[in-house]
């Protein structure tokens, strides 16, 4: 029996490997997707392949009814404006799920090396038995596994919570410094890892007890301490760091129960989420430990732009668009918040009615999660084909009459290609600034995430539209719709 | 101990496999990839499978591992769904395209 299982297991991960292959490839991505969804399937089925399971079934059926419930209902409810929170509360609720599957162990090695202790409390400060007694339970690599998926699932967990709030508004979405922050969190982080490498030679009785869940505490505190100084628009970055971190955590809990499934497909995640992690860095040109400690964004610049922002009205934007042959839009996060991504692909129409050609310069950190931009213009309909990666646009940027910038700052702030004083500088952006005119969508004269003034709205060929983005474009809209 | 070392051997092979799995994604595929294999990462589940088989009905550990699984189900379900919505609406909008 046990060798079936563990075929089967073999089986499931090699499922997962061509389900993740796939995923990453427009044409075989959906494929993909339901293939991993099969080795899943077959890895829950074996894992029930137990003599106990009879008398469990019911439980075991009642926690997945619960759990796919919830899933399946939350899933099917969210709209694609709400996406980058509900992946980052599926990967808080994965993280905290593998923190659950080590601790399950732990206590039931406690419990084992305690057969007469009716509860935990109950135990004495030294433990009941000696070392000798409970080095085949309480082995050190074990507990240090546990550990390990305790430590990054409950990170995961509180970070990905944190990464939430931030993300539907409720926590502000900037980022949060304190004094002396950077040092709290390596005294947090330490005194963590310190509970983490004692708990394994002393794992029994109230002494492992408390320095187990010190960890788990301290995890779950370096989650939120960790994510608050990294400002809203590095959220790509750190959802795609905590999806890494989510997979990892399971690869942990597999180390606990000795399992490779959970190994091979934690680490696959794991692996996958970095990539993207990476790739949103370089979209950034800044390097990881830039993102994650160096605050980036809570700080005001002084910086003093010449010129002024020239405001426009939707009446006199409909005249400059109507006689443009070569359109570009650039959505940012505006766009996501105002949900105007409908009425933006009816703007697109209508232009290519009137005879232009309209695309959408995608820059890779537009919003604040890997691909948003590309989710919501999908919903919205628009072609794939004029769905357009930053290198493609920038070289034909001076062709283009008008670029319309939807909420975007930071990615096309000209002050990351020309200004060396800029924290942004080398940031590669759009190239809107090339164009003959610039539309600016915005709701006011502040200033990006990133709290940097951009010199785009100061430029000569810009011309500032205040307003709510859904709105101006809906006017716009009406305008071709009327003549 | 040699069991210790195979799960080692068998994490360091998975971890080369994962970088050269994904060389290259387009950005149109940055979400799915990023919540479908989020779903992947449910495989948690399992572990609490293994967490209520191995404790009887009651004990402190079964009921840490009906969370575990609620949780992971949760993960896994909402993360498949979700990833399929998204596809789907990425596959729709070809399909006009390739009659035009």
């Amino acid at each position: 029996m046990e060798a079936i299982i563990n075929l089967a297991y073999i089986a499931a991960a090699i499922l997962f490997i061509f389900g993740i292959k796939m995923l990453g490839k427009a044409d075989t991505a959906k494929r993909g997707n339901l293939i991993s969804a099969w080795g899943m399937g077959l890895a829950i089925v074996v894992t029930c392949i137990n003599p106990d399971f009879g008398n469990k079934f019911l439980w075991i059926a009642l926690a997945f009814i619960i759990g796919g419930g919830i899933g399946a209902f939350s899933a099917k409810k969210v709209a694609m404006t709400g996406m980058p929170e509900m992946v980052a509360l599926f990967n808080g609720v994965g993280g905290l799920s593998s923190v659950l599957v080590g601790w399950a162990e732990y206590v039931r090695v406690f419990s084992a090396a305690h057969p007469d202790a009716p509860d935990l409390a109950a135990v004495s400060p030294e433990g009941t038995l000696t070392t000798a007694d409970l080095a085949p339970h309480f082995s050190a690599f074990t507990m240090s596994v546990i550990f390990l998926a305790v430590f990054i699932g409950a990170v995961t967990f509180t970070g990905s919570i944190y990464a939430w709030g931030k993300l539907s508004g409720k926590l502000g979405g900037s980022a949060k410094t304190f004094p002396g922050q950077k040092a709290f969190n390596a005294l947090l982080l330490l005194l963590t890892v310190g509970c983490g490498v004692l708990f394994p030679i002393f794992p029994d009785g109230q002494t492992g007890l408390l320095l187990l869940s010190l960890a788990t505490l301290g995890s779950l505190l370096l989650g939120i301490f960790g994510v608050m100084p990294i400002g809203g628009g590095d959220m790509p970055v750190v959802i795609s760091l905590l999806n890494s971190l989510s997979g990892l955590a399971a690869a942990a809990a597999g180390f606990v129960i000795v399992n490779n499934v959970l190994i091979v497909a934690g680490c696959l995640v794991g692996c996958s989420g970095l990539i993207l992690t990476v790739i949103m860095c370089k979209a950034m040109n800044r390097t990881l430990t830039n993102v994650l400690f160096s605050g980036f964004g809570s700080t005001q610049s002084n910086q003093q732009v010449e010129g002024e922002m020239k405001p426009m009205t939707v009446d006199d934007a409909y005249y400059v668009l109507e006689s443009a042959r070569n359109v570009v839009f650039v959505p940012g996060y505006g766009m996501a918040v105002a949900q105007a991504q409908h009425v933006v692909k009816e703007l697109a129409e209508l232009l290519e009615e009137n005879g232009a050609e309209v695309r959408f310069a995608i820059h890779p950190v537009a919003g604040r999660m890997p691909g948003h931009m590309n989710v919501l213009l999908a919903e919205a309909d628009v072609p794939y084909e004029q769905l357009c990666e930053m290198d493609q646009v920038n070289p034909t940027m001076e062709l283009v009459d008008v670029a319309i910038v939807i909420g975007a700052n930071d990615v096309v702030n000209p002050a990351a290609a020309d200004d060396p004083s800029s924290p942004i500088y080398g940031m590669p952006i759009i190239n809107v600034h090339q164009a003959r005119t610039v539309f600016a969508l915005k709701r006011g004269k502040g200033a990006g995430f990133s709290g940097l003034v951009n010199t785009l709205f100061f430029r000569d060929n810009t011309r500032m539209i205040y307003g709510d983005a859904k709105a101006t474009i809906a006017g716009l809209v009406s305008q071709f719709k009327d003549k | 101990m040699h069991e210790l070392l195979l799960l080692l051997f068998i994490f360091t092979l998975a971890a080369f496999l994962g970088f050269e799995l994904i060389s290259k994604v387009p950005s149109q595929l940055h979400t799915p990839l990023m919540s479908g294999s989020n779903a992947i990462s449910g495989i948690t589940i399992v572990g609490a499978i293994v967490a209520m088989l191995e404790n009887p009905v009651g004990s402190i550990a079964f009921w840490v591992g009906f969370a575990a699984m609620v949780l992971a189900a949760i993960n896994v379900v909402g993360g498949y769904i979700v990833t399929d919505r998204m596809l789907g609406m990425f596959k729709k909008k070809d399909k006009p395209a390739a009659k035009a």
